[in-house]
């Protein structure tokens, strides 16, 4: 029976590229047809291949790689603010009873408050600075991070503690060696989560309010009236929303690689 | 007295921090930011009245209507998708890509080729939010399990049987998992699609407070697309916890063994 079963995963995950490939080609036929034969308003839907071609222009263009590095620039640093700040404070209220009773509604309150309501507030402060920015994609990413690990550090062992207790291992110690590697792939999670909500909101930030960026320039090519080029800055933002995902489960299953939930993946 | 202690532990913190916010606001009065007392009437002179039948409701339908709309047909979508595994990869990577653009990018492309309008508004919701449902579904129906699965066709269900009593329910976990992040998305879509060229809705009113130095009346915005995020999230868990009423219990009883 396992036998049978390993022989059909494996010859369709030999298949499973093929066809995704073949997907995305006839996509973009279809769309090349769609438009060229006028289905669509070739305005609105111009050609796959010169969305394609005007997408290869941007990447030898100097001036793409600048917004790309604002944005990257924005979403790394509010990432990295919101995760830092939220596994410290998410340890502090996780591993206590009381404290998480205490910030318990105070938490489930401000949680729900979507971040783009604080666009006026960021004009107000900083106007089209990247702090702007990093106000929308700080408050958005710390919930899910922050969650996550009071999940994390509230699911120690109960019986793994007492043992590290008894054997005198001191508090750092066992936060160290037991609540950690615990919260760990809660962690991981929430940081993948909180990855794709600040890519969305360092492009809304740019978009709306105006800070350097990918966002930016969509928006003045909006203005200008250039759809191909539309297109091809949106083809860009989708690709490096898949980047970022690649990258984040690669490092996910790097750091939990001994964890079980990815070593029975990796096994079967 | 457990009743004094679970109050206790529901207003403490909230309370210091209005009054920590009160105090500092009378210390050190800021233009920036209205005191509790001010925020509240603000809040009521502001939001009830002409407002809330002229700018509030319609966002809230529009908000509705998008979130119905991706709800069917991300779960409709994902279950084609899920139930047929070569229709399956031959559309994943097309749809990992989708789910990965950012939604608030397509609002420019779609004002050009649909106009401003309630319907382009609808349609941005459903296109972003859509994703996590569909992702979700494809992802639920996939992982249901093998043994039941040929033990429904061994005992003859037909397919709308399966599906009703199989599919749905083993995938029903990972789609509500799938609408709560619609949810957030199709909130923040709600309002960006209000930001351009409209004169009218939620969005549209707090920029406009904004613009205007009106900045009791900006916070007091703030607060009701708080309390807005707040009532989904309240009203999605009573729903959660109904449908999935049989599955908590079920992990309940598998957690205790």
């Amino acid at each position: 029976m396992s036998e049978v079963r390993r022989l059909r995963r494996t010859s369709s995950s030999s298949r499973g590229p093929v066809l995704g490939a073949v997907g995305v080609i006839g996509f973009l036929g279809i769309w090349e047809l769609v438009s060229r034969l006028g289905l669509v308003d070739s305005r609105f839907v111009p050609p796959a291949s010169e969305v394609l071609v005007q997408f290869g222009m941007y990447v030898v263009d100097k001036a793409f790689w600048r917004d790309v590095g604002s944005t990257m620039l924005s979403w790394s640093l509010g990432l990295a603010i919101s995760v830092i700040a939220a596994t410290v404070l998410g340890f502090l209220i996780g591993s206590s009873r009381i404290m998480e009773r205490l910030t318990h509604s105070t938490i489930e309150f401000l949680r729900p408050v979507p971040s783009v309501a604080l666009i006026p507030l960021a004009v107000l402060l900083f106007g089209t600075q990247i702090q702007a920015g990093l106000l929308l994609i700080v408050y958005a990413a710390f919930w899910q991070v922050l969650l996550q690990v009071i999940y994390g550090a509230k699911d120690v062992d109960p019986v793994a503690d007492s043992t590290a207790r008894s054997y005198g291992l001191s508090r750092f110690q066992r936060i160290r060696y037991v609540t950690w590697p615990t919260a760990l792939p809660y962690l991981m999670t929430g940081i993948r989560l909180a990855a794709a909500v600040a890519l969305i909101l360092a492009i809304t930030a740019e978009l709306i309010i105006g800070t350097d960026g990918l966002g930016k320039q969509i928006a003045e090519t909006r203005e200008g009236g250039a759809i191909t080029s539309m297109y091809a800055l949106i083809l860009a933002t989708g690709l490096i929303g898949v980047a970022i995902n690649l990258v984040v489960r690669f490092v996910e299953r790097r750091t939990l690689a001994w964890h079980t939930s990815v070593r029975t993946e990796a096994a079967g | 007295m457990r009743f004094f202690k679970s109050v206790f532990f529901l207003l403490a913190l909230p309370v210091v921090l209005i009054a920590l916010w009160w105090l500092s606001a009378i210390v050190n009065p800021s233009f920036f930011v209205p005191t509790p007392g001010e925020l509240i009437t603000t809040f009521f002179t502001t939001w009830f009245g002409e407002r809330f039948t002229d700018d509030v409701l319609p966002s809230l339908g529009r908000l509705a209507l998008g979130i119905i709309g991706s709800v069917v047909v991300g779960i409709v979508l994902g279950l084609l998708i899920g139930s047929f595994r070569t229709l399956r990869q031959l559309l994943e990577p097309l749809l990992e890509f989708f789910r990965a653009i950012p939604p608030p990018v397509l609002l420019p492309l779609l004002m050009i080729i649909i106009g401003v309008n309630w319907r382009m508004q609808v349609f941005v919701i459903i296109f972003g939010s859509l994703w996590p449902v569909l992702l979700n579904t494809v992802e639920g129906v996939r992982a249901t399990d093998e043994v039941q699965r040929d033990t429904a066709r061994s005992y003859g269900l037909g397919r709308a049987a399966r599906l009703r009593y199989l599919i749905l329910p083993a995938a029903a976990p990972q789609i509500l998992a799938g609408i709560r992040q619609c949810l957030s998305i199709a909130l923040i879509l709600m309002v960006i699609s209000e930001l351009w060229y409209t004169s009218s809705g939620l969005g549209f009113t707090i920029v406009k407070f904004q613009r205007d130095f009106a900045i009791p009346e900006m916070w007091s915005g703030i607060l009701v697309l708080g309390l807005i995020g707040l009532l989904l999230a309240v009203l999605f868990r009573y729903i959660e916890r109904y449908l999935l009423r049989w599955y908590h219990g079920l992990r309940e009883v598998q957690r205790e063994s």
